[in-house]
């Protein structure tokens, strides 16, 4: 008997594209030092699980790191990039330069598989593979129960929304889909 | 145009497009802790962030294209009232909760579909900040249009409170429409997106869901104009005296 994958391992191309500038990159030795700095409001996935850490080069003596944004208007990129420059300084790289590429904008479907089962067990429902216009099933991150109710569409920040699980009545957030 | 006000062209057309992202992006901070419930205090503030945002990516683009120092702060918080550029519906005082939904839901429904045609724009940044903004005004629409719905066919007060919020607003919706010279040679350009052309689909959907809420599409016996030009209500420049006093205050200040 077939039994179906519970994930579609489907790539978007220019998830694809960052994950092979990674592989094939100069200096790996930097991506795997900025693996340590994590997202500041959910300090389980780094910024490369999230999908904004985008491309590192070293161009002369300095180091040019490349992120895209989640939100437009959302306070944790400042944080990120400060983070990110900590990270290299205190590894010796004096000259960091943190440029922001708007295109093509972020969108949860970056986000790796591994980071997705991180945020459930942190206790945020991740966005699974859905986007702004068609819903993913959304499972209580808690007890798993499909039976849930939308308290808001805008969370604790904005990349999540709000819902309780009207099983086991745990309030919980939802990262939404984008 | 040639290149140089071809260059200037696309700075002052970032620069409304910032102005409207940045002053109802205001409006809807004034709601922080006086929402009414800690949902919808989240919520407001969370789409304010978005809208402010968005003025930052805009503001930010025009400054380098003006290539004489100035920064995104210096579209924000030192120009005075007349070289604020920004469709009059934005800056209207936020009224009760029925007028903010109300706004921002003639918004939304504008907005989405300016975003979604301006991805489309040969400048390759405008058409980058459209497409982040198009996912976030998906969202928006949703909330708003909800909201719309949930008040005009709620109690005999909130359908009160927001018909009389539609016909305070409906004046000031014909500017959405109505591009200037400037927007029409950046049309020609293949750069700026058409706005009179999304009226007959923004009617179409507002009156679908103004009919939905039980409310009455307002007679549209008056209209106001005047923001692309500078020349705003009285309520834009209370608002600056308070988006902009550390500025004033302080000049130079950093956080």
């Amino acid at each position: 008997m077939m039994t179906a994958p519970d994930r579609i391992p489907a790539l978007p191309a220019e998830e694809h594209e960052r994950r092979q500038r990674r592989a094939a990159s100069a200096v790996p030795a930097l991506w795997d030092l900025l693996d340590g700095v994590k997202d500041p409001e959910i300090p389980v996935i780094s910024l490369w699980e999230l999908g904004v850490l985008q491309d590192i080069e070293q161009r002369g003596e300095t180091v040019v790191v490349t992120i895209t944004p989640t939100y437009s208007g959302c306070p944790a990129m400042t944080v990120m990039a400060e983070d990110v420059v900590a990270a290299l300084q205190a590894a010796g790289h004096e000259q960091v330069l943190v440029e922001s590429r708007l295109s093509p904008a972020w969108s949860t479907s970056w986000m790796t598989a591994a980071a997705q089962d991180k945020l459930r067990d942190w206790g945020i429902a991740p966005p699974g593979c859905g986007s702004a216009d068609v819903a993913a099933v959304i499972l209580c991150p808690r007890c798993g129960s499909e039976d849930l109710r939308k308290l808001s569409e805008f969370g604790s920040t904005a990349c999540k929304a709000l819902y309780q699980c009207n099983s086991c009545a745990e309030p919980f957030d939802y990262f939404k889909p984008i | 145009m040639n290149a140089s006000n071809a260059n200037e062209a696309v700075l002052q057309y970032a620069v409304r497009l910032g102005d409207d992202a940045l002053i109802l992006g205001h409006r809807l901070s004034e709601w922080c802790s006086n929402a009414p419930f800690l949902e919808e205090d989240l919520a407001l503030t969370n789409v304010a962030l978005d809208y402010i945002g968005r003025a930052r990516m805009f503001y930010s683009y025009a400054a380098e294209l003006s290539g004489d120092g100035r920064s995104e702060d210096s579209f924000a918080y030192l120009r005075d009232c007349r070289e604020f550029t920004n469709l009059l519906l934005h800056e209207l005082p936020r009224g009760d909760f029925a007028f903010t939904m109300a706004r921002q839901y003639l918004v939304d429904e504008y907005a989405l579909a300016f975003m979604q045609a301006l991805q489309d724009s040969t400048d390759p940044r405008l058409a980058g900040i459209a497409a982040k903004a198009v996912k976030e005004s998906t969202y928006h629409l949703r909330r708003s249009r909800d909201w719309v719905l949930r008040l005009g066919d709620g109690t005999e007060e909130s359908h009160r409170r927001l018909q009389s919020a539609l016909d305070d607003l409906w004046g000031y919706t014909d500017e959405l429409f109505e591009p200037d010279a400037l927007e029409t040679a950046l049309v020609e350009a293949g750069i700026a997106v058409d706005s009179a052309a999304l009226r007959p689909a923004w009617d179409t959907a507002v009156r679908a869901t103004l009919d939905e809420a039980t409310v009455a599409v307002p007679a549209g016996d008056w209209s106001v104009r005047g923001g692309r030009q500078g020349v705003h209500t009285e309520s834009l420049g209370h608002l600056l005296s308070e988006l902009q006093f550390m500025q004033r205050a302080y000049p130079g200040l950093q956080w």
